[in-house]
């Protein structure tokens, strides 16, 4: 069994084979309807978002309601430094990951102080609050229910330092030292970006802090019994998670320059949680695999409706057609939410370690040849840790 | 004066539902050990039995006017009329109090065929599971709904002699012109009436008392020789009942629409979790103490001081009570203790 115990693959290996993945994907995606700029950006963005949760989610076991907020605060802090310094994305990027942080830093604080569902509850309820007054007192700061956007007369100080000549009618789009963040140059910022947290998040699987973190969520008390105090190695996963979840959220305000309140709700920060647990929570590329698998879903099941499911199915007779698209009907276009309720459903029922685990299944069929299953357990144990 | 007795009758009455509902969640917790973030979706549920209800009754088919002479012109007149008349009339006057009668056996089987179907699967798993399956079953539940009812609300009409008004401040010596809802009135006393039956139930029948042992310590109970898997069974269908009329009766207040359970969820679970969890009284006192407080953080007075606090009183409180009080205020030692 010496073998089994080798890592399958060494990690540079690792992280080359998912950036070159990551940034071909215009190229794979593209015979399955995958390849358009927004819908790669948003791949790349709640990949980093998943990813992101995964550190506290999959590391320690706390399962935060309330990651939304920070998503939410990135938004904003991106937006905020387009329209007062500069259109350029690094600022705002880096806006979004510290405003995110701080706020992680507080809710952290105050709701680690409880674990298990009454974590929970805390984080959902601060979540819930700044959602709340996102709406309501604080119009000034985020513009309420409109979202805040850019506008002409915004003053962008640091633009108007370098450049002294009115930029053209409309409003200015964002941008990288001079490359336009839309479309492709868009993607391929984020997905830059997402292959950097995908290492650094491999770094923090493997290191010591990592090691304690899992320690943490196997066994809490016999961490604390051996004279560690838990709550520092829990606040920086929180607020490392949070910054990740900032840095998403700038994205998208980098990608559209728009950010509304809805972003922090609470249903938001149940997508992230589906999207890691239908990956698989804990696992490397877990979490990527399920934002990409929901939102490419998203994407493509919520544009069907009556009339493509009618071309699609063509071939069959025109009675079996009349009953089989309004049932198929059910769980496409505006229904693809049953779909992904579904799905989900089966996962967490069947397959509770997500699709990761379900692919090592198969895997460790295939290599034991089909014969102990026992030695595919413990196989599939060690390439676990 | 006026002003606070009616936010106190208001947050009464916001709290009556919350309470409803986290009665339930907690009767669940307490008994079975699962967190049932399905909950709310039962709730709806029960909301939904009132409308369907409400579509069957009213059942319609065009006869001729008779009292337009001038043409031919047609109206519609359920069939209910047609066959009973004045009978047929009240009763779909009162088909939302009537629907009860739909909403309790239909909930008893929800709740029984979810609970073998699903939940029982999923006692000894963690409860960040036990959250996430029930979260995918109220996604099912709510895209259902969506899926044959639209994504509208659909308003019920209270019955027509309850439509109007109380005059409550003459009642307690408070003028004249102080008034409430009629139909308020009748769910707050309703869902003192529930929380009542269901407490009379556990702490005053052998059933009952079986299931409270139960929830104190299930193997002991399980030596003794009782099925107590089967009595937690009928006591989450209980609980989905309960769930379920409260949502009926709710129906005239709010119109439902297929977001509704999850919108009162996430209050619930806040609700629960403040009156600690597994504690039966503490739910459904924290439901009224929070309903109060919402009802009077939402007073022009008090929001003209602390501007939006409307907004996050329910979550302040309940972060605070956790920050102070652990385990809520009347939680019991060793439940969800790590």
């Amino acid at each position: 069994m010496t073998d089994t115990k080798k890592p399958l693959l060494n990690d540079t290996f690792i992280v080359i084979i998912f950036a070159a993945a990551i940034l071909a994907m215009p190229i794979w995606l593209d015979p399955i309807g995958g390849n358009y700029p927004d819908l790669l950006q948003k791949f790349a963005i709640y990949g980093i978002f998943a990813i992101g949760f995964n550190i506290l989610f999959g590391l320690t076991g706390y399962l935060s309601f309330g990651h939304a907020a920070f998503l939410g605060v990135g938004s904003y802090a991106a937006v905020w430094s387009f329209k007062l310094l500069t259109m350029n994305v690094i600022p705002a990027v880096i806006f979004g990951v510290l405003f995110a942080g701080i706020l992680a830093a507080v809710i952290g604080f105050l709701s680690l102080r409880r674990s298990g569902i009454y974590f929970s509850i805390l984080t959902l309820a601060f979540a819930q609050m700044s959602y709340n007054l996102a709406y309501s007192v604080l119009t000034p700061i985020t513009n309420g229910e409109t979202g805040l956007q850019l506008a002409r007369s915004d003053p962008r100080i640091l633009d108007h330092l370098f450049s002294d000549s009115q930029a053209s009618a409309g409003l200015p789009s964002t941008d990288l030292f001079g490359e336009t963040m839309s479309g492709y140059p868009g993607f391929y910022f984020c997905a830059v970006l997402l292959i950097i947290c995908f290492y650094i998040s491999m770094r923090i699987f493997r290191s010591p802090f990592g090691l304690m973190l899992k320690g943490i969520k196997s066994n809490q008390n016999r961490m604390k019994y051996t004279g560690l105090n838990t709550r520092p190695y829990m606040l920086t996963a929180f607020i490392i998670s949070g910054m990740y979840a900032g840095l998403a959220g700038s994205l998208l305000a980098v990608t559209d320059p728009l950010a509304g309140a809805e972003r922090m709700q609470w249903t938001a920060s149940g997508e992230v949680v589906l999207m890691t647990i239908l990956g698989g929570a804990g696992t490397l590329v877990g979490p990527m695999l399920g934002a990409g698998l929901i939102k490419y879903f998203e994407n493509i099941f919520s544009a069907f409706d009556d009339n493509v499911l009618a071309q699609a199915f063509s071939f069959l007779p025109d009675s079996v057609v009349e009953f089989v698209v309004p049932v198929v009907g059910l769980f496409v276009g505006s229904g693809w939410h049953l779909t992904l309720g579904l799905l989900f459903m089966v996962i967490v029922i069947f397959l509770p370690g997500g699709l990761v685990e379900g692919f090592r299944r198969v895997v460790n069929y295939f290599r034991s040849g089909g014969n102990a299953k026992q030695q595919s357990v413990e196989a599939q144990n060690q390439a676990g840790e | 004066m006026d002003a606070i007795f009616i936010q106190i009758l208001n947050g009464l009455d916001k709290g009556a539902a919350y309470a409803l509902i986290a009665l339930g969640l907690t009767l669940v917790f307490g008994t079975l050990g699962i967190v049932n973030f399905a909950h709310g979706a039962l709730f709806m549920l029960g909301a939904f039995c009132a409308v369907t209800f409400q579509k069957l009754v009213t059942l319609s088919v065009k006869v001729r006017d008779e009292g337009i002479t001038a043409f031919v012109a047609y109206k519609e007149q359920p069939y209910l009329e047609t066959w009973f008349g004045d009978t047929g009339r009240i009763i779909i006057d009162y088909s939302v109090p009537l629907s009860i009668m739909l909403a309790i056996p239909f909930m008893l089987l929800v709740g029984y065929v979810m609970e073998r179907g699903l939940i029982k699967h999923f006692y000894k798993r963690p409860h960040a599971e036990q959250i996430l399956v029930t979260f995918g079953l109220a996604i099912v539940i709510q895209e259902i709904i969506k899926a044959y009812f639209g994504a509208n609300p659909i308003p019920q009409p209270a019955p027509e002699i309850l439509a109007g008004s109380a005059n409550v401040g003459s009642w307690v010596g408070l003028g004249n012109n102080l008034v409430y809802p009629w139909w308020r009135l009748i769910y707050l006393c309703f869902s003192g009436a529930v929380i009542f039956a269901v407490f009379a139930f556990l702490q005053f029948t052998t059933y009952g008392m079986v299931v409270r042992a139960g929830m104190r310590d299930r193997e002991t109970v399980g030596i003794l020789g009782i099925n107590i898997e089967r009595r937690f069974t009928i006591v989450f269908a209980i609980a989905a009942v309960v769930a379920g009329v409260a949502g009926v009766m709710y129906t005239p207040i709010l119109p439902p629409d297929y977001h509704l359970g999850m919108e009162f969820l996430v209050l619930s679970f806040v609700v629960v979790v403040v009156g600690g969890m597994g504690s039966l009284g503490g739910a459904v006192f924290a439901g009224f103490l929070l309903g109060v407080v919402q009802s009077f953080a939402s007073m022009n007075e008090v929001k003209e001081i602390f501007p939006g606090i409307d907004q996050i009183i329910l979550y302040l409180v309940a972060v605070v009570i956790l920050l102070v009080l652990p385990r809520g205020l009347m939680g019991r030692a060793g439940v969800m203790d790590d």
